[in-house]
C-alpha cells in the first residue's frame, strides 16, 4: 500500500483522473495551431524499431526517414530520436552522424528486465560506448509489485551512473503496473533514482500509453519540479498512432505542465506508425486532399 | 501558464514557446426570429399588453431579440388554455403520453447543435458545456420521463397516481433549456398541463422548445409558456387556477412564494439557493480533489445552485491544495462563450455581474484575500468576471454565508472531521455537499451526518435524470428526477 510521504499526494482516485484526462481530447485544434502541432509532434518523435527481425539495412532506412521524414513536404523537422535494440546502435550512430537526430538504445534486459543487474549495467555500459546517447531502461515491475520500491530506486540510480553523458528514459510498463496509483509510486522512485525522462511502456505490453497513466506520471513530474525545481522529461510509447492522438497528448502536456514541456528536450513520443499518420495530416493541410499511404515516403 | 514552472525553463523551444490554440468558434448559427410573441394554447400569440423585452447576449451585448412580457391577463388565458387541455391530456392512454415525450427528446437531439449554439449566445455559457451537458441531459430527461408515463401505478406500489392538474412552473436563468425539461418532462409525464415561465434574461430556448412542441404535434394548452421578468411570475404563481406551483430560484422569493400559499391546496416545490461545501481531507487524492473543486465552482461561472462554494481544507495539505488549484485556475481559458476551448464564459447578466463584485468588495473588507486568473484581457463588450478564490476566510464572514452565484469559492480549513463537518453544516442552506477522501470508512461517515439534499462522494456537480435533486433547510423541499421527482406531479390514491 503506497503511503503518504510529506506533502506529496500519493492517492490517485483513477475516475477523475480518466474525467480530466478526457477533457484533453475534446480540445479544438484547427487551422494554424494543428499544423504547428503537428510539426512539433515531429520533432518530438523517437523513431523506433525494435523487433527480432531488424537489421542494418532496416536501420539505415529508418535513420534516412528519422533526418529528413517527407521531402515532399516543406518546412519538417527531423524527428527527436531513433530508439533501436543495442545491436543496431553503432549502425545507428553511423548513419545519423552529424544530423543532429539522436541514438536512443534500449538497454536493460528489454522489454522485461529479467536478468542479472550486472549483465544489465554491462548493456548500458556497451550501448554507451557504441555511441548511444540515450538509453530506455526498464524497471523491475515484480521487484515493485511485491512492495521492493527501493529496489527499483537503487536499480535506477546503478544504471544513471553508468550512463555517462547518456540520457537515462526509465520505462515504467503501466500496463503491467495496472493501477494508477502504482503508476504514481514508480514514477517519483524512477525520478528519485535519478530518471532524466519516464517512460509508459515498451510497446510490448497492452494497454501501452493511455492517457491516464499519462496524466499521472505528468502530475508526478510536476510534484518534483514544484518541490526541487528539477526538470524530468516524459516519453509515452506504445499505442499512440494517428496526429489526432499526438495533438491529445500536446494538449495535456501544455496544459498540466505549460508551453515549457513542448520542447523535444522534454517531451518524447516513442512511436514507429505515429510519424506517417501525422506527415498525411500535414500533406491534407498543405494541399487539402487526404495523402494515400504511398505518398509518404517508407522508412 | 504558471510562473513558477516558467521560471527556470532554459530549453531551446522555438518550436513549442508559443503553441497556442487558435480560435474554434462553433459554426453553426441558429435561426432566432426579430420577436416572439408569448406560447399559449399552441400559438405563439401577441402580449395583451403588447409590451416587448428585449433578450442581449451577455458576451456582447448585442440584442438577440424581442420576447412578450406576459401580464395577468396572458396569465389567466395560459391557465385556462391548460385547464381545459388537462381534461384531454390526463385521459389519454399513457403509452401515448409517453410517445410525445420521447418525440420531445428526440427532436431535442435532432437539434441539439443549434439549441446548445442559442444557449450560450442567450446564456453566456460556455458552449462546450451546453453542448456536452445542457442540451443532452435535457433530452436525458424527456426520455427518462417519457419511460415513467406508463410505469405510473408501479412506482407507488399499492397505490394509484392520478394527476395532479395544472402545474405553474417558475424556472431560472442558470440552465433555461435543462430547467425546462427538468420541469416539463415529469409533469407531463404525470398527466398534468403546464404553464412555464422561464428567466428574464434567457428567454430563447424555452420558446425554441415551443417550436419543438408545435413539431411534435403536442396538443394546444399541455404546455404554454410565458415570457417576462419577476411581475409575469408573481401574476402566475398567486393565479387561483392553479393546482401545483414549482419554483426554482432564490430563497428570497422562494419564501414568499410559500406565504402566499399558506393555507391553500395548492401543491408546492422549492428548489432554492445553495452555499454548498466541498471538504477535502488530507487522505484525499489532492490531485484529482483539484478537478471535483474546479467542476463544483467554475462550472457554468459558479451560476449552479448547488455550487461547491465553501471549501474546506483539512490544514496539513492546505498548502498542497492551494498551490495546486492556483496551477489550474491559471489553466482555465475565459472568454467567447462560442469558443469550444472556452472553459468559462460571460456572467449571465449585468445585475448579477454588479451583485457579485459586491460580494467581493465586501469579503476584501471584512480581510479575505483575493486570488483571481491573471491570464489574457478579457472583452470590452459584455459582463465578464475572472474566476477567484478568497483566502483568508473565517467562518463568519458574508462570503462564507451567502450565496454568491458566481465564480467566487470560499476556502476555509478545518483540523478534524468532527469541525468539519460542524462548519460544513452550519449554513441555512442544504442542497448539496462533497467529500474528498481515499478512505471508504471516512467517506461513509461524514457523507450521513450531512444535512445536504445531494452529497457527492470524490465527483461533484454529477447528475442524471434518474437520480432525485433538491433541498434540505433554506434550499427548499421536493425533489426532481428519479422515482422521488414523481411524487410532486401525483395524487396518490
Amino acid at each position: 500500500m503506497p503511503v503518504r510521504s510529506g506533502n506529496s499526494s500519493v492517492f490517485v482516485d483513477p475516475v477523475m483522473v480518466a474525467q480530466r484526462a478526457s477533457s484533453f481530447t475534446r480540445r479544438s485544434i484547427k487551422q494554424k495551431a494543428k499544423i504547428e502541432g503537428l510539426r512539433l509532434a515531429v520533432s518530438m518523435v523517437d523513431l523506433t524499431t525494435l523487433e527480432g527481425k531488424d537489421s542494418p539495412g532496416k536501420v539505415r532506412a529508418l535513420c534516412r526517414k528519422a533526418v529528413r521524414p517527407d521531402p515532399g513536404l516543406e518546412g519538417i523537422p527531423s524527428v527527436a530520436a531513433v530508439c533501436v535494440y543495442p545491436a543496431m546502435v553503432t549502425v545507428a550512430h553511423e548513419a545519423l552522424s552529424g544530423s543532429g537526430v539522436r541514438v536512443a538504445s534500449v538497454a536493460t534486459g528489454f522489454p522485461a528486465g529479467q536478468t542479472s543487474l550486472e549483465s544489465r549495467l554491462d548493456e548500458v555500459r556497451s550501448a554507451v560506448g557504441d555511441g548511444a546517447e540515450e538509453i530506455d531502461m526498464v524497471i523491475s515491475r515484480g521487484a515493485l509489485l511485491t512492495g521492493d520500491a527501493s529496489r527499483v530506486t537503487d536499480e535506477v540510480r546503478q544504471v544513471k551512473s553508468v550512463c555517462g553523458s547518456a540520457h537515462l528514459k526509465v520505462i515504467l510498463e503501466t500496463g503491467e503496473l495496472e493501477t494508477l496509483d502504482r503508476i504514481a509510486e514508480a514514477s517519483r522512485l524512477a525520478i528519485a533514482g535519478g530518471a532524466d525522462f519516464i517512460k509508459t511502456s515498451t510497446g510490448k505490453v497492452a494497454p501501452a500509453a493511455t492517457m491516464e497513466a499519462g496524466l499521472v506520471m505528468l502530475e508526478a513530474i510536476r510534484d518534483h519540479f514544484l518541490k526541487t525545481g528539477k526538470v524530468v522529461g516524459m516519453k509515452p510509447a506504445g499505442g499512440i498512432r494517428t496526429a489526432k492522438e499526438a495533438l491529445h497528448w500536446l494538449v495535456m502536456v501544455k496544459e498540466t505542465l505549460g508551453n515549457e514541456w513542448l520542447t523535444p528536450e522534454r517531451f518524447r513520443f516513442g512511436a514507429s506508425s505515429l510519424l506517417d499518420d501525422i506527415l498525411r495530416q500535414l500533406h491534407k493541410q498543405a494541399s487539402g486532399n487526404y495523402a494515400a499511404s504511398y505518398d509518404v515516403p517508407e522508412a | 501558464m504558471c510562473p513558477r514552472l516558467k521560471a527556470v525553463s532554459n530549453s531551446n523551444t522555438e518550436l513549442g514557446d508559443s503553441w497556442e490554440y487558435e480560435p474554434a468558434p462553433e459554426g453553426t448559427r441558429p435561426e432566432i426570429s426579430d420577436s416572439y410573441g408569448l406560447f399559449i394554447d399552441g400559438e405563439f400569440v401577441e402580449p395583451s399588453s403588447g409590451k416587448m423585452m428585449k433578450t442581449v447576449s451577455p458576451s456582447t451585448e448585442e440584442v438577440l431579440s424581442e420576447v412578450g412580457v406576459a401580464d395577468a391577463e396572458d396569465v389567466d388565458r395560459a391557465v385556462s388554455a391548460a385547464r381545459t387541455a388537462s381534461a384531454k391530456w390526463r385521459r389519454i392512454a399513457p403509452r401515448e403520453r409517453a410517445k410525445y415525450l420521447f418525440r420531445i427528446a428526440r427532436r431535442i437531439q435532432e437539434k441539439a447543435r443549434e439549441l446548445a449554439v442559442l444557449e450560450s449566445m442567450d446564456g453566456g455559457k460556455p458552449i462546450k458545456e451546453s453542448r456536452d451537458i445542457d442540451v443532452p441531459e435535457a433530452a436525458k430527461h424527456f426520455f427518462y420521463h417519457g419511460g415513467w408515463a406508463d410505469k405510473l401505478d408501479y412506482a407507488f406500489p399499492g397505490r394509484q397516481a392520478k394527476p395532479v392538474g395544472v402545474a405553474a412552473q417558475i424556472i431560472p436563468w442558470n440552465f433555461p433549456l435543462l430547467m425546462a425539461a427538468w420541469k416539463i418532462a415529469p409533469a407531463l409525464a404525470c398527466g398534468n398541463t403546464v404553464i412555464l415561465k422561464p428567466a428574464e434574461t434567457t428567454p430563447l430556448t424555452a420558446l425554441a422548445l415551443a417550436e419543438i412542441l408545435q413539431e411534435v404535434d403536442l396538443p394546444p394548452g399541455v404546455v404554454n409558456i410565458l415570457t417576462g421578468a419577476g411581475k409575469t411570475g408573481a401574476s402566475l404563481a398567486s393565479h387561483p387556477g392553479l393546482n401545483k406551483l414549482a419554483f426554482t430560484g432564490s430563497t428570497e422569493v422562494g419564501k414568499k412564494l410559500a406565504e402566499n400559499l399558506a393555507g391553500t391546496d395548492v401543491r408546492l416545490t422549492l428548489e432554492l439557493g445553495g452555499k454548498s461545501p466541498n471538504i477535502i481531507f488530507e487522505d484525499a487524492s489532492i490531485d484529482q480533489a483539484i478537478e471535483g473543486i474546479v467542476a463544483g465552482i467554475w462550472f457554468n461561472q459558479g451560476h449552479v445552485c448547488c455550487a461547491g462554494s465553501r471549501l474546506f481544507v483539512q490544514e496539513g495539505v492546505v498548502d498542497e491544495v492551494l498551490e495546486k488549484l492556483d496551477l489550474r485556475m491559471q489553466s482555465l481559458r475565459i472568454g467567447d462563450p462560442l469558443d469550444k476551448n472556452t472553459d468559462v464564459g460571460a456572467i449571465n447578466s449585468r445585475a448579477q455581474l454588479r451583485r457579485i463584485r459586491g460580494y467581493l468588495t465586501q469579503g476584501k473588507k471584512e480581510g479575505a484575500e483575493l486570488h483571481r486568473v491573471r491570464g489574457p484581457k478579457l472583452p470590452d463588450k459584455g459582463f465578464w468576471m475572472r474566476p477567484c478564490y478568497l483566502t483568508g476566510v473565517q467562518p463568519a464572514h458574508v462570503v462564507a454565508r451567502e450565496e454568491i452565484f458566481g465564480p467566487v469559492l470560499s476556502v476555509m480549513t478545518f483540523r478534524t472531521p468532527e469541525e468539519a463537518l460542524r462548519r460544513a453544516n452550519n449554513t441555512p442552506y442544504g442542497l448539496a455537499a462533497g467529500v474528498w477522501s481515499d478512505k471508504g470508512s471516512r467517506i461513509f461517515d461524514v457523507a450521513s451526518k450531512l444535512k445536504a439534499g445531494v452529497v457527492w462522494c470524490n465527483t461533484y456537480n454529477r447528475f442524471d435524470a434518474s437520480s432525485p435533486f433538491g433541498g434540505f433547510k433554506e434550499s427548499g423541499f421536493g425533489r426532481e428526477g428519479g422515482r422521488q421527482g414523481l411524487r410532486a406531479y401525483l395524487n396518490l390514491v
